[in-house]
């Protein structure tokens, strides 16, 4: 087609790049966020530190010295001893390896089944999209604490119970957003070609719809972590959560709110550590957003 | 036997504003390796109606009313979901209006190239691949291997709607329809476009239906040609007949209304007044209160008839060689 083209001119056409996907271009805005990119490092160092303070020092956690009892930070003990004599470092990591991965969890059981139950329940509409979502409305309305007590009562206080209880109603919010956003995005006409390529429901859903959503996703994604944190911690400061001798941040604020007036870097360690990760998933989340949904941003 | 034979196609929609009646007893039939154009202004029924034959109509608020629509000894419009996606995209490709919005962003060109061969032919996706590359450069991307690893936002309009085109004909199918693929583009493009269907269809020698509301595009490209009103057909006539010897009113304004035809400097050429509302029933010809030929008898009702054979008109007046146009 093109033969009559003149041949003087060198055209560099062999140095076509493979191609940015959207993704490609939302890292690179991700990095240029300096607050995003702290946030992200934060929380993965401290992933790492709470994962390899198992490995390092196990059982460091639980070990009681009843002769030491409660002492300030010091060269031996960097964050101070308990009222028993515990290493508050060792707590303070185990407990953050129980928050992150609570967090993680939740978020990860939220993603699929909200995922899922949204995109299906949006594209698929009519009848099937009511029923779903009077499902997710009635689980909604049930009062969250008194399903959660009712659960650890019911089955015994076991943290994969915990686990559980928070992803159960966690998933409700993203099978909302998602569900809107495909409904919004069935109306283009990509979709419209697609179905006229001859694909079915379950292979534009899988293929097509949920791609699409997927950047939505990651930033709520990062923003339920906290949150979901946030009821562990809640939870585990009724005494609902995890049990002694295990630890995580809930319940190690907890313990150091009985005894502030004298001890008062069992609470300010451990709220520290908790305040810090919020914020840096916080920060994260919020980054992710602007760089993923480029028309929200403020350049 | 005709490729694909419509008869009494009626869709409507159901809104709060009433029932609006989009595509009227419409009835046509298209050969083995034809071309019929559809020719009509925005809201004459031409994209519904083929909507509807791909049964891309949302349900609800469309409805598919009733008539028959037989590719190949299968009734388009009450196949099943089964039936239906065996058809679409193999037998049947569709073109659409917009090249930006027909790509899926967030996937390669070849991703989306080679899906319909996934889903339509046993075949490995090394094969596929190879097809798809193939199929890039037929429909003239340069340096299509390596194009084919980019992403939508970063082809052209005119390059994406090739795109679209390489993924509708990548299967080989019996018969294309083309919504106004050509009206996003600029005139350059379009010609590009047009040629490249054109080749396309020599090559495979499928049937094309080619909506447009361009009488310049029906002239150069198409066999036959049907003219839409209000849902209805006008006029229906082999190309050069349509222009020759035009049978109906509506036609004609649409032919004084091509800025090109005119007298330099004149006032361009509009048809007075709007196309009338579908919701409201309408019982005789419905192009009645902008036509200058109009009488009481236009009210009556009035159906399509050959006035030679292969030219049909709606018009009773030309029926009943009352006036010449």
């Amino acid at each position: 087609m093109m033969s009559t083209e003149p041949p003087i001119i060198t055209t560099p056409s062999a140095e076509i790049e493979p191609g940015h996907s959207l993704w490609q271009d939302a890292w690179h805005r991700l990095r240029q966020n300096k607050l995003a990119v702290a946030g992200g490092i934060f929380v993965a160092l401290l992933a790492l530190v709470c994962l390899l303070s198992i490995f390092i020092a196990p059982g460091t956690y639980a070990k009681t010295n009843l002769a030491l009892g409660a002492t300030a930070p010091s060269a031996a003990h960097w964050l101070g001893t308990d009222i028993l004599g515990r290493d508050m470092l060792a707590r303070i990591l185990m407990g953050g390896c129980i928050s992150l991965s609570v967090g993680l969890a939740a978020t990860l059981v939220s993603v699929v089944i909200g995922v899922l139950y949204g995109a299906i329940s949006g594209y698929v509409g009519g009848r099937l999209d009511v029923i779903m979502m009077r499902i997710v409305d009635i689980i909604y309305s049930l009062p969250f604490v008194i399903f959660v007590i009712l659960i650890l009562v019911v089955f015994g206080k076991h943290i994969v119970l915990l686990f559980m209880a928070i992803g159960a109603v966690s998933w409700l919010d993203m099978a909302r957003i998602v569900r809107a956003q495909v409904m919004s995005l069935k109306k283009q006409e990509f979709v419209e070609a697609a179905v006229a390529l001859g694909l079915r429901k379950r292979r534009i859903i899988l293929r097509h719809m949920i791609p699409n959503v997927l950047g939505i996703v990651a930033i709520y994604g990062t923003l339920i972590v906290p949150s979901v944190m946030l009821l562990e911690a809640f939870l585990s400061f009724l005494g609902l959560g995890v049990q002694a001798p295990m630890s995580s941040w809930g319940t190690l604020i907890n313990d150091g709110r009985k005894s502030i007036e004298e001890y008062s870097w069992l609470l300010i360690y451990p709220s520290l550590f908790f305040s810090l990760t919020l914020f840096s998933l916080n920060f994260l989340g919020d980054g992710l957003r602007d760089a993923l949904d480029v028309r929200a941003s403020k350049d | 036997m005709p490729l694909l034979e419509v008869t009494n196609l009626r869709t409507s929609f159901h809104t709060r504003h009433g029932i609006v009646r989009a595509v009227n007893d419409v009835s046509f039939s298209l050969e083995k390796g034809d071309t019929l154009g559809i020719v009509g202004e925005s809201g004459s029924g031409k994209s519904v109606t083929c909507y509807s034959l791909m049964r891309l109509i949302p349900q609800p608020p469309g409805r598919i009313e009733g008539g028959t629509a037989i590719f190949d000894g299968v009734d388009l419009l009450k196949a099943s979901p089964e039936q239906l996606s065996k058809i679409r995209g193999k037998r049947i490709s569709m073109i659409f209006q917009d090249p930006m919005t027909s790509l899926n962003p967030y996937m390669r060109i070849s991703e989306q190239l080679i899906e319909p061969l996934l889903i339509h032919e046993k075949i490995s996706r090394d094969e596929a691949l190879k097809r798809a590359m193939a199929m890039l450069a037929e429909v003239g991307v340069p340096d299509a291997a390596k194009r084919i690893r980019s992403y939508p936002h970063e082809f052209s309009g005119g390059m994406r709607q090739r795109v679209m085109i390489a993924m509708a004909l990548i299967t080989k199918p019996e018969l294309l329809i083309a919504d106004e693929p050509t009206t996003a583009l600029d005139v350059t493009v379009q010609a590009q476009i047009l040629d490249l269907v054109k080749k396309m269809q020599r090559e495979l020698g499928m049937a094309v239906i080619w909506i447009t509301h361009d009488l310049g595009v029906v002239a150069g490209f198409c066999k036959r040609v049907q003219v839409m009103y209000a849902g209805r057909i006008a006029e229906h006539a082999a190309t050069d007949e349509l222009f020759a010897k035009t049978a109906h009113p509506y036609t004609r304004a649409l032919q004084k209304s091509i800025p090109a035809l005119q007298p330099k400097g004149a006032a361009l050429y509009t048809i007075a007044g709007m196309p009338p509302d579908l919701s409201r029933n309408i019982e005789g010809c419905p192009f009645v209160p902008r036509c200058e030929f109009a009488q009481e008898q236009c009210k009556q009702p009035v159906a399509l008839k050959d006035i030679t054979p292969g030219h049909a008109t709606a018009c009773l007046r030309v029926q009943k060689n009352e006036i010449t146009l």
